[in-house]
Parts: C-alpha cells; structure tokens; sequence
C-alpha cells in the first residue's frame, strides 16, 4: 500500500485548528508598531512634509543610500522604472507610502501619523487604458513616455491571407475589471536586530522568503548574510503576497536604523489601497474561422493595466506576456497575430493573482468559441470538439509546447456527466415560466511546474524555476525535509510527507518538513504558480530517493543480504523471500553510531535538485445558472469540474485546491471589482464595498479526475493550484450568456455584477417581456 | 495616550487582569494583553468574521466591541475548544473533512459554528449555509466547511442524545 492516493487528513492542521497558528502578528509582542503615512492622492509632486514635533516619524529623506525596487526584464521594449522605497520628489498612486511613524503600540502610531501632514501638488491623474494611451497623455514615469511598460508583437507569416479567405471573423472586445487577490490576512512583518550578530531577522507574510531576501538586501546595499526572512503561517497569498513591497524595505532599514524591534500588520484598507491589484485587461480579438467550425486564425490586441510600477520579481511582464504567449490555450491553430502592451497608471500596481493573465485569455477563447458557434450555426460543445487539441506535443503558434493532456477527453466526461440535453430540456420549460436558466463551458490548460527554462524565455534579470530540497534522517529514524518552496495553506508539508514515506518506508507522521526560513532552507522560490508538487515535489523525491538507497545499502550490509532485494516499507527493511527485517530506526542508528562498521560515509543526508520545463495540467468546467432578469442576480446551480492533474497525491487536498479555486474564480466572474472614480480615490477599501464569495454564493462542487501520466514530471503529479480560478469565470460567464440567450445581449465585462446584467437587458433587442 | 483601565476578564473560564485603553478592541485585548493569539484579524471592521469569539454564548465580532465591554461575561475563544490533544467534535470535523487550509480564517468559523450548534444544534441546511455565510474564507470554497459543520452537528447532537 502506498501513501500516494491516500486523503490522509493533513500534518499541518491540528495547530491551526487549536488556535496554536504561528502568524505574523503574532510575532508583534514587544515591538515598537509602525504606521505608513500615505499619499491621499493620485498624482503630484511632493511639496513638502511637516512632521509633529516630538515622535519618531521618518521621510525618504532620511533613507540615505536605500536604492529603489528595480525589476529587471532584459527585453529592448521593457522601460525600466523603479519603485522609491519612500518617494521624495512625486507620489503616483493613492496609497503610496511616503513617510513612517513608528511608536509603542499601534493605536499610538496610528495617532502619530495622523499629525504628520504630507504637502502635494495634485496633478490629474491617469487612471486606465484610454486615458494613458493618448495621443497627448502626460507621461506617468518620464522613462516611459507612452506609458507602455513593455510590449510583445507577433505576426505569423501567412495570417492575413488566412483571415482574408476564412469564411466567418467573429469579434470580441472583453473586459476584466481591477480585482484584488484579497488573502484573508493582510501583509505584515516583524523586524529584528540582533545586537550580538548585528543581523536583522525579518518575519514575514509572504509566499517566497529567499526572494524577499535578496530583494530587501539589494535594495539596502548589504550582504544577504546580514538578513534572515521567515515565512511563518501565512494567512492565504494567490500571489499578491510574492512581490517584493517598500514596507519590507523600511521596516528591516527601521530595525536596524533604532537597533530593535519593529512591527507593522497593515489593516484591510491598506491592503487594498497598496499592496498590488490584478486582472485589470482589454482584450480585442477576431477569430477566424471556417464553415465547419475550424478556427483558422486569431487576431488580439491585449491590454493590461499594469499600475504605477512593475513588480519585483516577475515584473509587469507577468500579465501581459503571457497572455500574449498563451492566449491560444488548448486551441489549434497556426495563425496569429498579437499585440500585448502593458500600460501604467497612477493607479495601485498590478501583481500575480492566481491563474496571471488566464483567468482572461480563457474568458476571452471561450467566449470567442460561443460566439462562433452562435454565429455559424453550430453547437457550442461541437465546435470545441473540432478545435481542440489531440496531437502531443503540441506546439502553439507562439512556440508553447503543450505534453499529453485530456482536453477533449475531460470534455467529454463533462458533458457526459451534465447530460446536456436534460438541461436544454429543462432551460426550454423554465423559459415558458419566464426563468433564464443557461448552461456554460470552458475547457482551458493550466501550465504548471515550469523551471528555469521556461522562465529564462521571459529574460527577466531574475530568473526563478529550480528547487532545491535536504533532506535528513536523524538516528531515530525520523525524517526532515527543508524545501525552498514556501507553502502557505496547500498542505504541500502534507503531500511531501506521503511522496517521502513511500520512499523511506517510515509513515508520514514521522517526517517533518520545514520551510520559510532563509537559514534553515536551501535558496529556493517560494510557492506561486502551481509549482510546488511538481518542483519542490519533484526535488523532495529525488532527495527521498537517495536517503532509500542509502538506507537499503545500510541494511544489505547489516543483514547481510542483496541491496536490490531489500523493500522499505511500514517502518521497516525487509529482504524479500525471507522474513529477515530491521526496524528503519535501528539502520539509522547505525548510520550515524556505527558508521565504521558500513564502509560508507556517517550520517543520512541527502539533497536533491529539480529544474523541469512543465508540465500542463488541463480540465473542463461546465456551469448551470439561473439568472433572476429583475434583479441582474446569478445563482450558480450547478458547477462540475473534470481535472487533469496526472497523478493525485493526496485527493482531498487536490480537490480543495479546486473547490477554493472556483470560488475565486465565482467571485470573479461575478462579484470582485476594484473600483476608483475619476479623481483616483479608490472607493472599495473595505469587504462591504469588495464582496468575495459567501457560503451563499458557492455551491459544492461535482469533482471528477482523469490522469494523464507525463514524463515531464517526475513525480508523475500535474500542478493544481490555479486551475480552478482560471476555468470558473469563462464557464459562470458563458452560463449567463446563454440564459440571457433570448435578449440577445452580450456578457463581456467581468465581474458580471447585477447592475451590469440589468443593463445588458434593458438594452437588450428584444424587450424583457416579449 | 487615553488612561488605561483595569478591568478583569472571564476568558474560557480562566481570569484575566489586565490594564487597557478604553478604546482597545476585545480583538485586540485578547490578543495582545492575554496571549490569546488565536483570534485572527482580517478586516477589523467587521465583515470577514475572523476573530469571532463567544460572549454569554453568542457569537461576536470581536473587532466591533471594546475590550471593557466585555467585562464580566463569559468569553469564549477558539483556544478553549480542545480539551488538551482531545479535538471538539467541529475540530475533528475540521480536520477530517479537509475544512481549513491557510487556516487564518478557521479560529472563527469555528466559534461561530460553536455558538450557532450550541443554540440549534437541528439547523437545516439552508440554515447553516445562511449562518456560515457570516464569515470569509478564501480558501477552501466552503463546501468543506459546510460539510465539516454539518458532520459535528450530527455528532454534538448524538453526544446530547
């Protein structure tokens, strides 16, 4: 029996359920608290900044020799801005940190900050894409004059003859509005210095502490041997808790600067206001496509609205490039044209959120998909059929090469398991009472676990991938894993627990695996991006691997027998076809204690390093709603995902990966919207004006599995973690389409809110009551 | 600085004395001034639910009252749930049913869902899907919540039987 497929409850819980959890704040007990005083406004330049008299409040003036945040992508149209950990001269967005008070607690520093009075002279500010992109628009940063960050043009080579000759163009112009990632616990970090070593020890929310460290120390301009990050229990991440931000600058610059302790836990509206925002695009595409359905061609000019800076490390690149890259999702096509821009604005800048950039590109071929289906008479799971791709590898117009998958296989499943026509059926009697019932489906890939190779395509100044991973059996036979893979809710301690014991032979429970601590893990990458249990996963095997052969070299030795007939296995070593055995524990013992007797060298310890290209996981979502056409109100009545993530580790978690997934992707699709007005005050800074999903809004998911097998990873296990946020809003979207299908209206903003649905409808061609 | 107040606090049956700042939230005072950590902040105003605590056996938004406004009630905190390594059955129920993941949520869903059985321990489902819609996960999608609650509800209310 093995302890991979096994729902085995997770290691990690008993703490976090006693109340025993170990966050950020909870670090806080004897520091001095911090408060940032920030810009009220957009745009303008710094006049002048009055401090109180007495209370330690500190400007950018007095960060002597701190250099800016300054990501670095080796792409001739990258226009470099760095971000002033503190600005002195201008401030471009609301929320912008500009000075810092510091006092006993945090009601006192938040009392402090207030008399500090920051003089700005407003200029207008640039606030989205039009704005930003004419003619005549100010330049946000004068080191990039067209607000363009960076900018990513293709053009096939015979795509304008294969549009002209296509039988049907459909067009889509589709919005994704501003949303935030939103973790429950907002950013937060403690700063130590240590008198007797003179270092800083800087506790952290945050997904990839190494990063952290390099990026704080460059900043700072001293040696990353001066700085200890530790990644505590962090309170959710989805990616905005992976970028380097100014507050972990000041706050180590602050504890080193007054020789102590110091704390900043920012509230809710401060997470909003500046941490990093997402999703804000306006894609523009035309599809061109033959009688049958075959799409032949896609035209898309994509637009991101990056913010007022680019993100440390990933860069603005992050969306707009790939969505360039990957826009044609499991789709088979060989001509295309692209133009993906991403633009700034004084607005808050943009960040990963789980599923970067496809969340949108899905929405976007999904709906194109709908919509050609529509418009050349077929149906819309058939055209899907005709497009998708069967051949692997497949290599995408803009060089992607997909591995095996099952797109149209989980397709198929899908809508099997729906039974489609029961719902036509259905929709047809709830449309004679007049209820709008519609039914949508998005197929999509999931590209996980890429190293450096794929990464290094990206020419960023820093390029992540790898994983490293120690592992340690100590002489009682109990097992440590230090992974540079930063979990924070995954349950990935879990996961590599089973992937070690069916290796080891020693049950999960005895294998610890720690993480987040730059001085107790080798330089890794934190966790984002569906990576962990295929790179981290990938390392820990290969680490696993070697401590078993090490361990059935022991054991030939000791019962003096044939390595390869040794098994490992419910804490023992056995040699096959007899019943010689010894308990795992003696042989490490021995390895340690009684090494001069083994001829090999003391000690169990092994590591192991894993550098893969990716793998791409791949499912289908299918969505039923009914769409209330008085109130613009969604109610989601069914939602079934068919998930291709190769071999499941350990289902359960697998499959909250995916239920909490979807639920970012419900609430995206129809509730979550970043809203500033035209003066660029941001008007949702608290969760009664931004709404993630309740326990109302999320029905229980039907969750079926295929499994591919790729060799691209060797743990045969496909990433999981963002699927479900990239699928849900391009099956919500399309279920509403189709149920206001008799108004004739299109769905092409997300969020989907009921104020955008009534709209829709009251403008719709055909009159509500006809 | 306002002038602290000393007053004294029944937090899962054990005494506190504490000195705070009438302006000091029972979030806060638990946390900071009895080590109580486990009660979580997500949004201090009141939406996200998680540092729900118990006071006189209601559930309470711990954010929205002050700490001296809890003197002299029975506060209850997820701290006082287990019974040393003994789990409470909508622990257990957390726990097995895979009801948490970054777990920052979970110390409140779990005092809410506490108070809620401990006052109609035969909710429909409809009925708990309303009284767990108080608090915000962003993790699990709920469905696990749902089920974990759900689950205890049975067991607490075998236990009475």
């Amino acid at each position: 029996m093995t302890w991979i497929g096994r729902s085995l409850p997770r290691l990690e819980d008993p703490a976090l359920l006693k109340g025993r959890g170990n966050y950020v704040a909870d670090h806080a007990k004897g520091a001095l608290h911090v408060t940032f005083v920030r810009s009220a406004l957009a745009a303008g330049d710094i006049v002048g900044i009055e401090r109180p008299a007495e209370g330690l409040v500190f400007t950018g003036a007095d960060l002597d020799g701190v250099g800016p945040i300054r990501p670095v992508l080796h792409r001739p149209d990258y226009r470099a801005v760095g971000q002033p950990v503190l600005p002195v001269e201008r401030v471009v967005f609301p929320g912008q940190a500009v000075a810092v008070a510091v006092a006993a607690s945090a009601a006192e520093a938040e009392d402090l900050a207030e008399q500090v009075f920051i003089d700005i002279d407003p200029i207008e500010p640039i606030l989205d894409f039009d704005a930003a992109l004419a003619a005549d628009a100010r330049a946000v940063h004068p080191e990039a004059p067209e607000n363009v960050l960076v900018e990513g043009r293709l053009e096939t080579p015979g795509f304008a003859e294969t549009v002209a000759s296509a039988h049907a163009v459909v067009e889509l112009e589709l919005r994704s509005r501003r949303q935030s990632a939103m973790p429950l616990e907002p950013r937060g970090g403690v700063a130590s210095f240590d008198e007797a070593t003179g270092r800083v020890t800087l506790v952290a929310s945050v997904q990839m502490p190494h990063m952290l460290r390099t990026g704080i120390t460059d900043c700072l301009g001293i040696p990353e041997s001066d700085l200890r990050v530790v990644a505590p229990d962090v309170g959710g991440g989805f990616g905005q808790k992976m970028s380097l931000f100014p507050e972990y600058v000041v706050l180590v610059w602050l504890a080193r600067r007054l020789r102590g302790k110091v704390a900043w836990i920012e509230d809710r509206r401060e997470n909003f206001l500046a941490s990093a925002h997402s999703r804000d695009q306006a894609f523009t595409v035309r599809g061109a496509f033959a009688a049958d359905g075959e799409l032949l061609a896609l035209e898309a000019d994509l637009r991101s609205n990056v913010g007022a800076f680019s993100c440390y490390p990933v860069t603005c690149g992050v969306e707009p490039l790939m969505a360039f890259g990957e826009l044609p999702g499991p789709y088979r096509f060989s001509q295309y044209k692209v133009r993906s821009r991403g633009v700034t604005t004084n607005t808050c800048m943009m960040a990963p959120y789980r599923g970067v950039a496809r969340p949108m590109l899905t929405f976007t071929m999904e709906r194109l998909m709908d919509k050609a289906a529509a418009q050349l008479g077929i149906d819309a799971v058939d055209i899907r059929r005709r497009n998708l791709i069967t051949a692997f590898p497949h290599r995408s117009p803009t060089g992607v090469v997909y591995d095996e998958g099952s797109y149209l296989q989980a397709m198929e499943a899908a809508v099997a398991h729906v039974d489609i026509p029961a719902f036509r059926a259905r929709q047809a009697e709830a449309r004679r009472h007049g209820r709008c019932l519609g039914l949508g489906v998005s197929v999509f890939s999931e590209r996980t676990g890429y190293g450096t190779p794929v990464f290094a395509q990206r020419m960023m100044g820093i390029v992540p991938g790898y994983e490293s991973v120690d592992l340690v059996m100590d002489p009682s036979g109990n097992v440590e894993v230090r992974i540079g893979a930063s979990p924070h809710g995954q349950g990935l301690k879990t996961s590599l627990a089973q992937l070690v014991s069916d290796e080891v032979g020693v049950t999960p429970d005895k294998v610890r695996v720690v993480s987040g601590d730059t001085d107790a893990t080798p330089y890794g990458w934190g966790t984002f991006a569906s990576r962990s249990i295929v790179i981290s996963g990938g390392a820990t095997k290969l680490a696993a691997v070697a401590a078993a052969t090490k361990l059935r070299k022991i054991a030939a030795k000791l019962m003096e027998a044939s390595e390869e007939d040794i098994a490992l296995e419910d804490g023992y070593a056995r040699v096959a076809g007899t019943n010689k055995a010894m308990p795992i524990p003696e042989l490490a013992r021995a390895a340690y204690h009684q090494s001069q007797r083994l001829g090999m060298p003391a000690g169990i310890r092994e590591s192991g390093f894993y550098d893969p290209a990716g793998t791409f996981s791949n499912a289908c979502h299918i969505c039923e709603v009914e769409v209330d056409v008085e109130t613009g109100g969604v109610r989601i009545v069914r939602f079934v995902v068919v998930e291709d993530a190769g071999v499941v580790i350990n289902p359960m978690i697998v499959d909250g990966q995916i239920a909490g997934g979807v639920a970012q992707g419900i609430g995206n699709a129809l509730y979550e919207e970043m809203i500033y007005d035209d003066d660029g005050n941001l008007l949702t800074v608290s969760l009664a004006d931004y709404l993630p999903p309740t326990a109302l809004e999320v029905p229980d998911l039907e969750i079926l599995h295929m499994e591919t097998i790729s060799p691209e990873s060797v743990t045969k296990a496909k990433g999981v973690g963002e699927g479900g946020t990239i699928g849900a809003p391009a099956a919500v979207l399309n279920a509403v389409a189709d149920a206001l299908s008799p108004f004739g209206v299109e769905i092409n903003v997300m969020p989907a809110t009921p104020e955008r649905i009534r709209a829709a409808i009251r403008n719709a061609k055909v009159p509500a009551d006809a | 600085m306002p002038d602290k107040i000393a007053i004294t606090l029944d937090v899962n049956g054990k005494s506190y004395d504490v000195n705070v700042e009438p302006r000091r939230s029972l979030a806060d005072v638990l946390r900071e001034d009895c080590g109580l950590t486990g009660t979580h902040l997500g949004c201090e105003h009141g939406v996200c639910g998680a540092c729900t605590v118990l006071v006189d056996g209601r559930p309470v938004r711990a954010c929205l009252m002050f700490g001296v406004q809890a003197e002299g009630k029975a506060i209850r905190t997820v701290e006082g749930l287990a019974d040393g390594d003994v789990l409470h059955p909508l622990q257990k129920a957390f726990w097995e049913n895979h009801g948490l993941q970054c777990g920052f949520c979970t110390p409140g869903f779990l005092m809410l869902a506490v108070g809620a059985l401990e006052e109609n321990p035969a909710m429909s489902e409809a009925e708990l899907r309303d009284v767990l819609s108080s608090n915000l996960c962003r993790c699990t999608g709920y469905q696990n919540i749902v089920k974990a609650v759900r689950l205890a509800a049975d067991e607490m209310r075998a236990r009475r039987a």
